[in-house]
């Protein structure tokens, strides 16, 4: 048998790593970067698809709720609030910013329920993904950042059940990751309300 | 999730490796980056034979129209449409991609900067397992009802996003959704490799102290990690018009056609960049080794190739020069095109500058490092031709462009491959390749190479149509002096992959009756050739520190023409 891993030399666990950042924060920021890339990528093709079609939203198609999001959306805004006065008191007041946190998926959650019932609404008054491409577009783009918002949630519970466990500690590092994307996920937010909703 | 998972992980490891893992266990979910490395290198060869295979079928096809061609049966139209777009696939996505980033970056990053393993080891195991599954998927796309997908690797809409024109529904569909895994797996392995890179390297090694080719798989990644967004939206809304009734391509419905363009070659042509880059690094680590000489400009190459990895974002467009894009637009990446092989050629230039005067040893590592070189070197002039928008008109869709891009991918993708097999080969095996079959493979590789692609530039230039299954349908292209230089194309491609054989013959046989390999047989300087071969679980005995670069090789004053990273005193 080819040994390519051979037992008997003794390995050197806990290895010494010199980080230029933490290392799962490097991670996220480059995550990120592809993140940046990628809606982007969603948002000129809106504009394409929007310039090259004559009337927008195509006749016949609901109108979105612009005044009911844009509430929703102080939700979001707040909850990224939440997130970084709970990192600020982080090593100083462990309670408060586990409340703090909670509060931010709180909020985080309303969010993404509020905007769920607005698309069961839209559907009933005929804006469906293949009703026309402004519906293609409208649900692809909200759809992504919904899943994101979905995703950052799902990172800040795992934060929320590791600072309740007591056998892997959460580190300020941990979290500090799932901020950075949560900033992400509400900082990209604006410009998709202004884009799909506004213009 | 960074630190802790570092170190439960590692600590997960160790206690396992007290104990005799299964074969199982060690081989297919292990966390040590060396094996992952290994996984990824042996999936890679194997689609590489799958991707050869069809390649020979269509190539007889074509040099003998109609014949059953012996190990396959007959290709009609549809099955000629799926062979190439498989072909292409396959090579890209599924041979240098996994090998020549993956695999070598597994297997080189953690023991060339120093260190026990990736900074995040279950990540890197979830990278292979997703692209497992894409491989599992792309081979269930050839059994689907409609057979495999045969809309070009490009894939087009609407040929690609409406079943009634591609007649291949779900081919097409799952064909989709394998290039979306592959890409979600090296994501993730990319995220690892540029992380490790950066926070794990062994005290005292500078970032000018990374050897090349770190460079470049990270540089490869970080180019690939911010290209490949757009594609992923993009094949989402391709899958959404496949599979939802969606019209985001489909001009019928509203959408656009040109759109999909933009965002496949927005990561299309970083691609290129992002496989030939860690080429690049493997040549240099080659070159330097046997010239015994240090590399020439080392912080240029590095700089050079960040202005490469910006520039090479702002020349997408010229593969659409014909798609009815502005010529205004068409100008400015002409432009941005021309300007791009600046760069490439310093890189070239520095390498031969780096032979100069160096006391050169043809082991066989060395002549694989030269040969991409010179056919590199052919496939970077002729782009220079298609890259100028009015020639492109003439030059778009033959087989010249055919030829161009095979002169730069084969160099690549297996030039690069096998130069750094035989590099590492006894690093990773622990015992030393033959050299004289070694030889053999590689001038029965580098020769037919040349016969199958220097006359496709002919036909191409005679006005010869890519994607056409049967040329004795067109009177103009199926005339004698065409079908002979077919003919030697085809017979040639059948040389090359017999001369395969005696490669696999090598691998396998010096894998366990090879001689055994010394801990650095070339008197390299980099890190991996400090430890063991092959190096053991966490690599190192005792972390290694770094006194200076990886090329201190020929200095005057020491004993020794080689002077390793980590020897604090004179060699």
């Amino acid at each position: 048998m080819i040994l390519l891993v051979a037992p008997e030399i003794p390995a050197n666990s806990n290895a010494e790593r010199r980080q230029l950042v933490s290392s799962s924060i490097f991670a996220t920021v480059i995550l990120i970067m592809t993140e940046v890339m990628f809606f982007a990528a969603l948002i000129s093709a809106y504009m394409i698809i929007r310039s090259g079609s004559e009337e927008w939203p195509p006749w016949g198609q609901p109108r979105l709720p612009v005044f009911a999001t844009a509430l929703n959306s102080l939700a979001l805004l707040a909850s990224a609030f939440c997130l970084h006065q709970s990192v600020k008191v982080f090593s100083s007041q462990a309670l408060r910013s586990k409340q703090l946190l909670a509060l931010t998926i709180a909020l985080g959650t309303v969010f993404v329920s509020v905007q769920g019932y607005e698309w069961v609404q839209l559907i009933s008054f005929g804006l469906t993904i293949t009703s026309s491409t402004y519906g293609g577009v409208f649900y692809l783009i909200i759809g992504a950042h919904g899943l994101h918002v979905i995703g950052g949630l799902l990172a800040l519970l795992a934060c929320l059940k590791r600072l309740n466990s007591t056998s892997q500690q959460l580190t300020i590092d941990n979290l500090r990751a799932a901020q950075i994307f949560w900033y992400f996920v509400v900082g990209v937010w604006p410009v998709l309300y202004t884009l799909v909703y506004l213009l | 999730m960074g630190q802790t998972t570092v170190t439960h992980d590692s600590h997960a490891a160790h206690e396992h490796d007290h104990h005799e893992q299964s074969f199982i266990m060690k081989y297919f979910f292990s966390t040590d980056h060396k094996i992952i490395g290994l996984q990824y290198m042996f999936t890679g060869m194997f689609m590489a034979i799958v991707g050869g295979y069809f390649a020979y079928a269509f190539r007889m096809q074509l040099a003998f129209p109609g014949m059953e061609v012996p190990l396959y049966g007959t290709v009609g139209p549809g099955e000629y449409n799926m062979l190439i777009t498989n072909h292409g696939s396959i090579m890209i996505f599924w041979v240098a991609m996994p090998v020549l980033i993956a695999a070598f970056g597994n297997i080189l990053i953690p023991l060339m900067i120093g260190c026990d393993d990736m900074v995040f080891p279950r990540l890197n195991r979830l990278s292979y397992q997703i692209f497992l599954l894409s491989v599992v998927v792309l081979f269930m796309s050839f059994f689907v009802q409609g057979g495999g997908f045969g809309g070009a690797w490009t894939s087009y809409p609407p040929l690609s996003a409406v079943a009634e024109y591609n007649l291949t529904d779900w081919g097409a569909s799952l064909w989709l959704i394998a290039v979306a895994l592959e890409f979600v797996a090296f994501l993730i392995g990319g995220i690892n490799f540029v992380t490790t890179s950066m926070n794990a390297r062994a005290p005292g090694m500078r970032m000018t102290d990374i050897p090349m080719v770190v460079w470049m798989i990270v540089l490869a990644s970080i180019m690939f990690m911010a290209s490949v967004g757009p594609l992923i939206a993009g094949s989402i809304m391709l899958l959404m018009d496949q599979r939802i009734g969606t019209t985001f391509f489909v001009p019928s419905g509203g959408g656009d056609p040109i759109l999909w363009q933009h965002l496949f070659w927005f990561f299309g042509h970083p691609e290129v960049y992002v496989v030939l880059l860690p080429a690049l690094g493997i040549v240099a680590e080659i070159m330097t080794t046997f010239a015994r000489k240090k590399l020439f400009g080392y912080k240029t190459i590095l700089y050079t190739t960040f202005a490469t990895g910006g520039l090479a974002f702002v020349v997408w467009a010229h593969h659409q020069f014909i798609a009815g894009i502005d010529p205004r637009m068409a100008n400015i990446f002409l432009v941005t095109t021309l300007l791009i092989s600046i760069p490439i050629a310093e890189i070239l230039f520095s390498y031969i500058a780096t032979l100069y005067g160096g006391s050169i040893e043809f082991r066989t590592p060395m002549l694989w490092a030269l040969g991409f070189l010179i056919t590199f070197l052919l496939g970077g002039v002729t782009g220079i031709y298609l890259g100028s928008s009015a020639l492109d008109i003439y030059f778009h869709d033959s087989y010249f462009v055919i030829a161009h891009f095979h002169y730069t991918f084969f160099p690549i993708a297996i030039i690069g491959m096998f130069a750094g097999l035989y590099h590492w080969y006894p690093k990773m095996f622990g015992r030393m390749m033959d050299e004289t079959l070694g030889k053999i493979h590689f001038w029965g590789t580098i020769i037919p190479f040349n016969g199958i692609f220097l006359p496709l530039f002919l036909v191409g230039m005679a006005g010869q149509h890519r994607r056409i299954y049967n040329f004795q349908h067109f009177p103009d292209l199926a005339t004698a002096d065409l079908q002979g230089i077919r003919v030697f194309a085809t017979v040639s491609m059948v040389t090359m992959l017999l001369f395969q054989f005696v490669f696999a013959y090598n691998f396998f046989v010096s894998m366990f009756k090879g001689e055994k390999a010394p801990a650095n047989p070339w008197k390299s300087n980099t890190l991996e050739w400090t430890v063991p071969s092959p190096p053991p679980h966490g690599n190192f005995a005792e972390l290694p520190v770094v006194y200076r670069g990886p090329y201190e090789y020929s200095v005057p004053g020491n004993k020794e023409d080689y002077w390793p990273q980590n020897m604090p005193d004179r060699n």
